[in-house]
């Protein structure tokens, strides 16, 4: 079946999560949490969220454990270097 | 129908028919960045808005890159928008042009033709919107002012079947400062040939979407699970888009005849072509031109007609290849070039008969550029060199400069 179906004469989406697919599949390296080393995992509160402050994506959810959406992180490791307890880390997938 | 006795005759400049030509079809947003020749385009429709004759939003801008972004948005929020611009304007616009098109808007832009620079020169030739020819806009050529007003108003309807920009091209000084007499339709009758414009996508904020977003390669399922396009099936449906424009011009223009009692012609248009063994071709008003060269080979024996293409974008490449069936020899007549190829309209042409039955020899010529001034008996001796060539079993020249004193 071709796309004709969609019925759309321009591009256009929902804005909704996913509207873009699959876009984890874009990544080349993965951020991984040390909730030894997290300030709100240590807390067990919402405090320091920077993470989740500057996350392009918005991917991580304001909750503790921190928990990245693997399904749509594209690995820019922006949330590493802003993380000011060096609780994250890039490592190549 | 026929002629409405309320229309009126003016004697009015190609910038002022444009001017009215887009009032007449109630356009709701302008916005345009004056530019000489285009000028007095912006100044009669500023003038429409503010003295209340024209119930319009007339944006001013600081560039015509924003004059098309400005018509892009309305557009896309489903206003009537126009804009017009000239050479370097146009060129300005350029990122905005692809847009426009891309985006399926149906915008309506004069393009008041003029060189390109550098060095600097504001007068006519049509280097500019040919330029822009891949863009993925329908190009109109007019000869006259009283075309530069039909085809406005033909314009839209073209455009809002289609869901693609048009391009109401004619040449800068000779068109837009000359006046000629024009007449001019009522409102009544304009508001019964064109209904108001309805966009393809319904902007609704109850149900919000992403218009025009990252679209890759592929076609990519949307939230629905249904197959939405990738960036090449948007492509192969805004050319179909224009394929199909080439009917609905022809259909808008023998509606507009009927309403109106003029025809601007369909794709072509002809003048003493139908037994010419010598067929002119070119756009615009350098094509009228030759229309009068061909009553002075006439007089002297010459079967000669003019093809005149109004249509430049999508190109009439049946319709040249049907008027071009029984000709001799095709001289072709550009305002501009494609540097290191030749005239852009004598390279289509060659590429439209190509496989076809007859394929007469082409001549083409460059004429007129940067307001480089051309004269029937000029067009007339280049026929008559080319026909010399002929007898003389040359068939293959390189393209000639028209009154190029280098
Ligand atoms: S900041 Fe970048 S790497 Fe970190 S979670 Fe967001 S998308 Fe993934
Ligand atoms: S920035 Fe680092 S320390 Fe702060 S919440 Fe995110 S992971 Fe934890």
């Amino acid at each position: 079946m071709g796309t004709r179906e969609c019925g759309h004469t321009g591009a256009m989406s929902s804005p909704t999560k996913g509207e873009a697919g699959l876009t984890g599949q874009w990544r080349t390296s993965r951020p991984v949490v040390d909730h030894e080393k997290c300030t709100a995992s240590k807390a067990g509160k919402t405090v320091c969220m920077q993470c989740w402050t500057y996350c392009p994506e918005a991917v991580i959810p304001k909750q503790v454990p921190i928990e990245i959406d693997m399904d749509y992180c594209k690995g820019c490791g922006i949330c590493e270097e802003v993380c000011p307890a060096h609780a994250i880390t890039m490592e190549a997938e | 129908m026929g002629k409405d006795e309320d229309s009126k005759f003016l004697i009015i400049t190609g910038n002022q028919a444009l001017a009215l030509g887009a009032k007449l079809c109630r356009v709701q947003v302008i916005s345009a960045y004056p530019i000489t020749p285009q000028s007095p385009v912006t100044e009669t429709l500023s003038h429409y808005v503010e003295s209340g004759q024209l119930k319009a939003e007339y944006v001013n801008v600081e560039s015509e890159h924003s004059a098309l972004s400005v018509c892009i948005g309305a557009s896309t929020a489903g206003a009537r928008a126009f804009t017009a611009t000239s050479a370097n304007g146009l060129a300005y616009m350029c990122e905005v042009i692809h847009w426009a098109a891309g985006a399926r808007l149906p915008i309506v832009m004069g393009c008041v033709n003029r060189a390109m620079a550098a060095p600097w020169n504001v007068l006519n030739d049509q280097q500019d919107s040919m330029s822009q020819r891949d863009a993925g806009w329908i190009q109109i050529f007019c000869r006259n002012n009283q075309e530069v007003l039909d085809t406005a108003i033909q314009a839209f309807k073209i455009a809002e079947t289609v869901y693609a920009p048009v391009m109401v091209c004619y040449d800068g000084y000779l068109l837009s400062h000359t006046v000629m007499p024009v007449e001019a339709p009522t409102q009544e009758q304009v508001d019964a040939f064109l209904p108001p414009y309805r966009p393809h996508t319904i902007l609704d904020p109850e149900n919000p979407k992403n218009i025009n977003q990252v679209t890759l390669a592929n076609p990519r399922l949307d939230e629905r699970g249904v197959m939405c396009h990738g960036y090449m099936e948007l492509r192969f449906l805004l050319e179909e888009a224009l394929e199909s424009a080439r009917d609905t011009i022809v259909a808008v223009g023998k509606e507009y005849e009927e309403a109106f009692g003029r025809s601007c012609g369909g794709m072509l248009w002809e003048y003493r072509a139908e037994d010419a063994e010598v067929i002119l071709v070119a756009a615009g008003s350098l094509a009228s031109e030759a229309s009068m060269a061909v009553d002075a080979l006439r007089e002297t024996g010459i079967a000669a007609g003019v093809v005149g293409v109004r249509v430049y974008r999508p190109f009439p490449k049946e319709e040249l290849r049907e008027a071009l069936r029984d000709a001799r020899l095709v001289l072709v007549f550009d305002k501009s070039l494609s540097y290191g190829n030749e005239g852009p309209i004598c390279t289509d042409l060659k590429a439209a008969l190509y496989g076809s039955e007859s394929m007469p020899p082409v001549q083409g010529h460059i004429a007129g550029l940067g307001g480089r001034d051309i004269k029937a008996r000029e067009i007339e001796a280049a026929t008559r060199k080319a026909l010399q060539n002929l007898e003389a079993g040359i068939t293959t020249k390189p393209t000639e400069w028209l009154n190029c004193h280098i």
